[in-house]
């Protein structure tokens, strides 16, 4: 199995006839994502190679069926293709596009979890998620990942940076460790799935038998990961948290990605989750090589 | 985008919220006209992005054109932990009853909107927070209701402001919360806001903190990003489009995302070596954004050796192996390079960056033992 998507996944990929839309679109459906649908209200009734392009998301889930969908759209229009998505009738959303407003976000957040509760968004300013072999719905390079395994040992992962993510990816392949799923929770300070959600399902999910979590500095979720990890997982946890030695007050690179009033340390991230029963690991391949021990002693 | 107060105050204005008449200025001639256009006594304020103004002396009343000339030579130019004073700003002085604070900000863990109110103003609210908690009224606001007046009068009432506050402080508490929305801050803080001896309740300060996703709806706000205190590295980086944060060591990095960047400036550390900087060049790592990143590392002259991580995702190795390749002809560099390149196609970038290896120029294989050779090649 897998969590949120797999090979039964049908995904409608609002701005697909845009360049970054229309390349990850194509390149998510060569590797096996069903991409039934785009939209584009001026271009309804054509098609990118092949694939229908609809003037909304509710159109395009009413021909095709579509369950999920896929965000190319410019920042400025993200909060209203958001919307389109939960009020279209899919049950999870993608938004890739970085670049959106806080205030945005905190709102159309709210607004799903009241009027949507049936609606999971994944992002804003997220890679996206790929259960290899199955499905592939953002900007992963998919062969980067190895498919699980009948029988095998398999990780799953949750990440807050997108080439850390990869970076997990790709050692877990190297190392010849099957992923049942990879989700990209992104890096703003309002991602609308969190490891929380991720790690409920990791841990309910009989394929996948322990979890990568990789953080960053800001905000308190890798301590409230912490807390969960120590109530409810059963599964060994492997963790790494980026930006140590990051500078009090600056803006590592993502927007959620500050450490301000001594709140939001990697150090008080760490602490956390090893008090929980984590291991951590000090940087991206000293992780790898706890997660190699953790199967191999499963 | 941090503000200045000055900024903050006109920002601030525009939402109806009192603040006192004055002007930002830049010279003491200057200072003394705005002060005789203001009249007296005036408020001489050090425009700086930093705490604790008042006690390193960067805040004087004057009350007369002769005062006004005294302070704003003192000020202008004045160091406040490391911020040097430019601008001053020059407000009409206001009698003071008594002191509050009120800001909001994004509660990230609850995803809601959070107000602090407290009826000790006038001091570090951080200091409230530690010592006295209870002195700070919270208020949770859902992002999809808004703030209603209603819940603002009850939040004041449970801030146990003066009753003569409160009128002034609910108006100016919804006004603060439109600012916050509608003006995309990420934080607004008034510390004091201020009840006169009149009744009248009053921003004296202004703390904002503008969202820079936002610029799209507030094409203005391009104004504020000129005056960003940046040093000389961030502003060339910055002018380049680079995601670039000065650090204080003596090994340059340049990594393609922020998450590998923060990772890659980490292991630096860990190896017993100090980046110079932070430097996400994003994921496509083109000759173009190479030779940027490299110019502004180049040019500053703290760096010893240069550390390039890259990680190859749809963009294939040997894509970025000839970025690099061309970029470090277009680019002088006197100081040595270590390259670790994994990922897609990793085998064929590697081939390509083989014959152009030197003494000046290592590849490494993992993260870890590049740092070490970075590090190594940085010397004492």
């Amino acid at each position: 199995m897998s969590i949120f998507v797999d090979e039964t996944t049908k995904v409608v990929y609002q701005g697909l006839t845009g360049s970054q839309g229309r390349f990850y679109g194509l390149l998510n459906r060569e590797y096996g994502t069903q991409v039934v649908a785009g939209t584009n209200p001026r271009k309804a009734g054509t098609d990118v190679e092949g694939i229908p392009v609809f003037a909304s998301v509710g159109e395009a889930v009413e021909a095709t069926g579509a369950t999920a969908s896929c965000i190319f759209i410019p920042a400025p229009g993200v909060r209203d293709a958001v919307m389109e998505a939960a009020e279209g009738g899919v049950s999870f959303v993608v938004c890739i596009t970085e670049g959106v407003p806080a205030q945005d976000e905190a709102w159309f957040f709210n607004k799903l979890k009241r009027d949507f509760p049936g609606v999971q968004l994944l992002g804003p300013n997220c890679p996206g998620i790929i259960s290899p072999g199955k499905a592939n719905i953002g900007i992963t390079a998919g062969h980067i990942a190895k498919a699980p395994v009948e029988g095998e040992t398999t990780v799953g992962i949750v990440s807050r940076s997108g080439t850390l993510t990869y970076q997990a990816l790709y050692e877990l392949k190297l190392n010849d460790i099957g992923v049942s799923t990879c989700v990209g929770i992104g890096g703003d300070p309002v991602p609308g799935t969190s490891f929380i959600d991720c790690l409920e399902a990791f841990e309910a999910d009989p394929e996948t038998h322990a979890v990568m979590m990789i953080g960053e500095i800001g905000g308190s979720a890798e301590e409230e990961a912490a807390e969960f990890i120590a109530a409810k997982m059963s599964k060994p946890v492997v963790s790494y948290i980026a930006g140590v030695t990051a500078p009090a007050g600056k803006k590592m690179g993502h927007a959620g990605a500050i450490v301000s009033g001594g709140k939001g340390t990697a150090q008080a991230k760490m602490e956390a989750l090893r008090e929980a029963g984590a291991r951590v690991g000090l940087n991206p391949t000293e992780a790898g090589r706890l997660m190699v021990e953790v199967v191999r002693d499963l | 985008m941090d503000l200045f107060e000055y900024q903050g105050k006109q920002f601030f204005a525009r939402y109806g919220i009192p603040v006192s008449p004055g002007e930002a200025v830049t010279t003491v001639d200057d200072a003394v006209a705005a002060a005789e256009r203001i009249g007296y006594p005036v408020v001489v304020k050090a425009q700086v992005q930093v705490g604790g103004r008042g006690k390193a002396g960067g805040i004087k009343l004057a009350g007369d054109a002769g005062e006004v000339r005294t302070h704003a030579g003192n000020i202008l130019g004045m160091d406040i932990k490391g911020h040097t004073v430019e601008t001053l700003w020059i407000e009409l002085a206001s009698d003071i009853a008594e002191e509050y604070y009120a800001s909001f900000t994004l509660d990230r863990s609850a995803k809601k909107h959070l107000g602090m109110l407290s009826a000790q103003g006038g001091v570090e609210i951080e200091a409230v927070a530690a010592e006295n908690p209870e002195a700070i009224a919270k208020i949770w606001v859902d992002p999809v209701d808004g703030l209603t007046e209603e819940a603002a009068r009850a939040w004041v009432g449970a801030a146990e402001l003066n009753p003569a506050a409160t009128e002034g402080a609910v108006a100016i508490l919804t006004k603060l919360y439109s600012a916050y929305v509608e003006g995309d801050a990420d934080l607004v803080e008034i510390n004091p806001l201020i009840l006169k001896p009149t009744g009248e309740v009053h921003a004296l300060d202004a703390k904002v903190t503008l969202d820079g996703n936002s610029l799209f709806r507030h094409p203005d706000y391009e104004a504020y990003e000129a005056t960003q205190v940046r040093d000389e590295r961030e502003q060339a980086a910055h002018d380049k489009g680079l995601q670039y944060v000065g650090l204080d060591g003596f090994v340059g990095v340049i990594a393609n995302g922020a998450g590998l960047a923060m990772s890659t400036v980490d292991i630096v550390n860990q190896v017993g070596g100090e980046p110079a900087n932070f430097l996400d060049i994003g994921g496509g790592a083109s000759a173009e954004v190479m030779t940027g990143a490299l110019e502004v590392i180049n040019n500053d002259p703290k760096v010893r050796s240069i550390f390039i991580n890259i990680f190859g995702g749809i963009t294939k190795g040997e894509e970025v192996a000839n970025g690099i390749v061309a970029a470090l002809d277009r680019v002088d560099i006197e100081v040595p390079i270590v390259i670790r390149l994994d990922g897609t196609n990793a085998d064929l970038g590697r081939e390509i960056l083989e014959p152009h290896l030197s003494d000046k120029l290592q590849m490494q294989p993992t993260m870890l033992d590049a740092a070490q050779a970075v590090v190594a090649l940085a010397g004492k």
